[in-house]
């Protein structure tokens, strides 16, 4: 018995209380999963009011000061309706699809390093534990669809599932040619490297850290990782699984009330996910883009949060102002376009690698 | 190492439970879901015996890409269990023949299986500590075995060429569109402008 009084301890340990030896994991959790709820329930509130703005009309703007609780408003709504099953579903499956739609969005958080060393789990193969979570996160949407017996979510969870795969494939892709710069599968590896190597250091001016993160060298996969990171996160102008001109709601039809709430909260905190993968990619993470006084002043999560909305601004007025796609135009883009050019990329920056011997460490060539 | 033994025991007891429910539930569906939950805890496993690579990419290719094509075509199926279930007295003595072989084979391989002491104790590859799973998996792959790897690698392209190959149809009377041609149309040649006299009209 003295393994389970182990685990406890590695879980809910209580330094001051002499208890255990570390700080118990659970409170750590606990601790960037409210951090980060509190974050998303802003960054729908930026997401409404930026869309908003381009249509020009005002958003929410009625809960607090310039609409600023609506989020915890719209929580308390849905929290307080009365949850409707159809009689024919699978009740379990209907009801654990949004569970697993959150709890894999949120899972995938472990290893985000927020700052140096600021990251619930820092593995060696972050990267490849994030995209394992993210392509399970499919299901959450097949497993809805199915469980509700009913055509137009069945509908919409075969289009997600078909759509999802694809893009993975090429996500993946991009994320092998910035693993060949840096020769490593961790995440804070990835970062570091981005602030040691690059165009800054080449033209002499090392404090000019943003010509040094892998956006500039890598730009076409950036833009691929960009519209990717749309269609695998179910967004505007890819948003064919719930469009809601066609199949209403998609996958999310027959549900309401909390489990509407939590498929909609997980989908949004898979949106943030990827921003902040793009941000550890390609955006130098939580370095400063100026090595100089005033910028390595501010702490470097805050550096982080600020790129990620930037990233997430952009998401947002991608869907303000681009028409939906076909279902066989993404498809198309998926596998006619964006697979074969980062599949050529790779053998490019390999190649380059090989020649010049640029890379973190040498990278992996 | 108490804590792993903690986690050990946990995923083993999710995993043989769902591993029988894959055989033993009624819903196809539920089955390629708790294969599902199978193969998520044997990633578990993996990671517990120090093989993150393997753990990670049996989640990757297998429980995100291949279980989910599996969950597609499975989900799609119009079964009638009443017509299935009807049949299994008349097939179970064959079931149950092929399955007992089946088993003393694997009894028979198992128990008589033994590794000379010379081969364990030189084995190809010693494990090297010292760098991580990945990279040491990696370093091995890519120089040693490159011929198998890519070898392996060129037979499944075969194979998925084959299956291509075996099920298009190009249908000659299909209107497709061709991207590229619409891009490079000129609105010159595509679009006539005609003055029109009023109360006149086109010829």
């Amino acid at each position: 018995m003295e393994f389970i009084v182990s685990a406890l301890d590695y879980l809910l340990g209580i330094p001051f209380l002499g208890w255990g030896e570390n700080v118990g994991f659970i409170y750590k959790g606990l601790l960037l999963l409210v951090a980060l709820l509190i974050f998303i329930a802003f960054i729908l509130l930026a997401d409404r009011k930026i869309w908003a703005a381009v249509q020009m009309r005002r958003g929410p703007n009625v809960v607090g000061p310039l609409g600023l609780f609506q989020s915890f408003a719209d929580l308390l709504k849905f929290v307080f309706k009365e949850p409707t099953i159809p009689a024919s579903s699978d009740k379990f499956l209907f009801l654990l699809a949004p569970f697993i739609t959150v709890m894999l969005a949120l899972a995938a958080w472990a290893v985000i390093p927020l700052d140096y060393g600021l990251a619930l789990a820092d593995i060696n193969v972050g990267i490849l534990y994030i995209l394992a979570i993210s392509s399970l996160s499919v299901y959450g949407i097949i497993i809805g669809g199915w469980a509700s017996n009913s055509k137009y979510p069945f509908l919409s969870a075969l289009r997600s599932a078909a759509q999802m795969v694809s893009y993975e494939v090429s996500i993946g892709f991009v994320i092998v040619t910035v693993l060949l710069l840096v020769g490593s599968l961790n995440l804070t590896d990835i970062v570091i490297a981005q602030s040691e190597m690059g165009l800054a250091y080449m033209l002499g001016v090392p404090w000019m850290n943003f010509l040094n993160w892998f956006w500039l060298p890598l730009f076409p996969m950036f833009v691929i990782f960009f519209i990717s990171l749309l269609a695998e996160t179910n967004r505007p102008p890819f948003d064919l699984p719930e469009a809601e001109s066609e199949l209403v709601a998609g996958f999310m039809v027959e549900y309401g009330s909390t489990p509407y709430m939590m498929y909609m909260l997980g989908e949004y905190v898979s949106i943030v996910l990827m921003c902040a993968l793009t941000v550890i990619l390609f955006m130098g993470g939580w370095a400063a883009p100026l090595e100089i006084a005033p910028f390595t002043w501010v702490p470097g999560m805050v550096w982080f949060i600020l790129k990620v909305g930037m990233v997430f601004f952009m998401v947002s007025i991608v869907k303000a102002f681009v028409p939906r796609y076909r279902y066989d135009q993404l498809m198309r883009l998926g596998w006619k376009v964006f697979l074969p050019i980062s599949i050529f990329m790779i053998f490019v920056v390999a190649l380059v690698l090989q020649l010049t011997g640029w890379g973190w460490n040498g990278g992996l060539a | 190492m108490t804590l792993t033994l903690f986690f050990f025991y946990l995923f083993s007891a999710v995993l043989i439970p769902s591993a029988v429910m894959v055989v033993a539930s009624r819903n196809p569906v539920h089955s390629v879901l708790f294969l599902i939950l199978a193969f998520f805890n044997a990633a578990g496993l993996f990671l517990i015996a120090g093989a993150e690579f393997l753990a990670m990419v049996l989640v990757i290719v297998y429980v995100g890409a291949v279980a989910v094509l599996f969950l597609f075509v499975v989900m799609m199926l119009d079964i009638d269990f009443a017509k299935m279930r009807k049949g299994i007295l008349q097939y179970m003595p064959i079931g149950a023949f092929i399955g007992i072989i089946l088993f003393l084979e694997l009894v028979l391989v198992a128990g008589s299986w033994i590794m000379l002491p010379e081969i364990a104790s030189s084995s190809a590859m010693p494990i090297d500590n010292s760098i991580s799973n990945t990279k040491a998996l990696g370093q091995v792959l890519y120089t040693r075995y490159v011929f198998l790897f890519q070898g392996a690698g060129i037979i499944l392209l075969i194979a998925m060429i084959g299956a291509i190959v075996l099920t298009l149809h190009h249908k000659p009377n299909v209107k497709r569109q061709d991207i590229a041609d619409q891009v490079a149309r000129d609105p010159k040649k595509a679009v006539e402008v005609v003055k029109v006299k009023s109360g006149e009209g086109l010829q």
